[in-house]
């Protein structure tokens, strides 16, 4: 089958609202009615086929090329199939996504895979500041399903995590973890300032020693059981999370933040 | 028909619908795993009298369990789904959760889903912790040798219970080793557990009593020191003891594999072993309504 694809034209100056391409609304629909679906860019309102030039068929799988960083809520609610882009992504990437996968072949925006409910986030390059995160004024981020980023990601990552998994390659921003609920992020790379601020529950894993702030406690070393299990669930991803060199069980662990609830965790390799 | 010179009866195991559940406990080593499998499936031989009847399945290598360490497979079966429920979570945190070093693990994804570490996480008085990998809850409960880790549910089914199979010998001795013989076998037959001690029942019983409280008795019929005195004696005068292996299992094929492979460990040995008939625990249609016919069995 033919992939649905989106071949950008020409950059427009203005931020293109993206989230009318998705897989489950566009299932329904003929070519033509596509072409005319009408996408905000700035104040006003364009054709898809004059931003996009649009072939392909197949609506299970879309494909988005040269994209740039202005394309925002790419794959918005997403409920199911797979979106591919090639290029960077504007903010909102994979936002509120219910089902399905998202691959960008580039960098991200802001609120990536914020306050996304189930499926798969797979970022090549950098993210911008609050990814999974809950948008301004939500108290709940991401809810489920699992964000991988190869390169870094800015600060603020998974703000509010109620569940779920975000996994970085590279560094994080500063507050890394902040106001956490559950779940789980786990960084390979470095992490910055105030890593875990107001988390609440919820696992924070890393291969290196972070700067932790005072309201973390030291629990000691150990040996823990659910870690092996972790990492065996990541044997599919095309990562360095699914190799075997990367993964451990053996941890520091620090309890906190214990300006909060406290029972949240930062596990660090030993 | 005669295998071996052992003569199988024409007659058939009356079995019963159970509940079942399997659950999984891993530990540091087999040792620790099996000591945990062992508590958890202690006195359960009967629902009878035990509110269950639990048994150990196999050992599991590192690789077959869930966290790659060292486990055991067990099986419950109770008569409801709720006796089934409250006995799995009594066990579970009477035997698994206080044993060293254990981890303890849904041992069938599907069917109803019926708690295992669930409840068991309040131990944890607040400082439990969930994690959901790959689709899963697990409670991570903190104890004193560190954490103890078990999934949120295991799987219910429906199962059978009591399917069995009487060995006849000329003396004791004789008829306990042919039931060694035939446990050895069929605890290679997964899906099935053995609940009686070692596998083996020396009182099988009859339905009924004569005294009023009791829904259950000797099995006169099959007792070898009542053969003058009971008026339905089922032995001929050289056979001096019985012996009955019961048998639990997800379903009737896997208790016909059990069966087979125990009977016909059993008619190896043969008559030059002292073995001289097989039978079965018939109850007339009373007790259930799985018919387990010996001879279309060995066919």
């Amino acid at each position: 089958m033919s992939a649905l694809t989106f071949t950008l034209k020409t950059q427009p100056n203005q931020r293109v609202d993206m989230s009318p391409l998705v897989c489950h609304s566009l299932e329904k629909l003929e070519a033509a009615e596509i072409a005319a679906l009408k996408l905000h860019c700035g104040k006003r309102k364009l054709r898809v086929d004059e931003l996009f030039t649009v072939s392909g068929y197949d609506a299970k799988h879309i494909i988005i090329k040269n994209s740039f960083a202005k394309l925002d809520y790419i794959g918005k609610e997403l409920d199911g199939g797979m979106i591919h882009v090639e290029g960077d992504v504007g903010a909102y990437c994979g936002m509120g996504m219910k089902k399905g996968a998202i691959k960008v072949f580039g960098s991200a925006g802001i609120y990536a895979g914020c306050e996304m409910k189930k499926g798969q986030l797979e970022i090549d390059g950098n993210v911008g500041d609050f990814l999974g995160g809950a948008l301004a004024g939500n108290k709940m981020g991401m809810k489920g399903g699992l964000i991988l980023v190869r390169g870094n990601a800015g600060d603020r990552v998974g703000d509010h995590l109620r569940r779920g998994t975000i996994l970085i390659e590279g560094n994080a921003g500063d507050y890394c973890g902040s106001r956490m609920i559950a779940g789980t992020i786990a960084v390979m790379g470095n992490t910055g300032k105030f890593l875990g601020h107001g988390m609440r529950r919820g696992t924070i894993l890393l291969w290196n020693e972070p700067k932790l702030s005072a309201s973390f406690n030291d629990c000691g070393s150990h040996t823990l059981a659910f870690l092996p299990m972790l990492f065996t669930s990541f044997n599919e991803l095309n990562s360095p999370f699914a190799s075997n060199e990367n993964a451990f069980n053996r941890v520091q662990r620090y309890a906190g933040d214990m300006s909060e609830m406290g029972y949240g965790e930062i596990l660090v390799k030993i | 028909m005669i295998i071996n010179g052992v003569t199988i009866d024409a007659t058939f195991a009356e079995a019963f619908p159970m509940k079942g559940t399997r659950a999984i406990i891993t530990a540091q080593n087999e040792k620790w795993a099996m000591i945990a499998a062992q508590a958890m499936t202690g006195f359960a031989t009967s629902v009878i009298a035990c509110g269950c009847e639990a048994g150990i399945e196999r050992v599991l290598t590192p690789d077959e369990t869930p966290d790659g360490r060292p486990g055991v497979a067990i099986m419950i079966f109770a008569m409801g789904g709720k006796g089934l429920a409250k006995q799995l979570e009594t066990r579970a945190g009477q035997c698994v959760l206080t044993s060293p070093t254990s981890a303890l693990f849904a041992g069938i994804d599907g069917g109803i889903r019926i708690p295992l570490g669930k409840n068991l996480r309040y131990f944890g008085d607040g400082f439990q912790t969930s994690k959901v990998i790959s689709g899963k809850r697990y409670w991570r409960i903190p104890v004193m040798d560190g954490e103890f880790l078990a999934e949120a549910t295991t799987g219910q089914v429906d199962a059978i219970g009591g399917g069995n199979f009487l060995v006849l010998a000329q003396s004791q001795p004789q008829a306990l080793a042919a039931c060694e013989a035939a446990i050895e076998e069929m605890r290679k037959i997964p899906n099935v557990i053995m609940p009686f001690p070692g596998g083996v029942v020396r009182s099988g019983s009859k339905v009924g009593s004569k005294y009023k409280t009791l829904g259950a008795s000797t099995n006169d019929a099959f007792c070898p020191t009542l053969k003058g005195s009971t008026k339905k004696t089922d032995l001929s005068p050289d056979i001096e003891s019985v012996m009955e292996i019961v048998i639990d299992g997800l379903t009737k094929d896997d208790i016909d594999k059990a069966m087979r492979v125990g009977i016909q460990a059993v008619c190896d040995l043969g008559a030059e072993n002292g073995i001289m008939r097989i039978s079965a625990g018939n109850y007339g249609g009373k007790l259930g309504p799985f018919h387990f016919h010996l001879q279309e069995i060995m066919a």
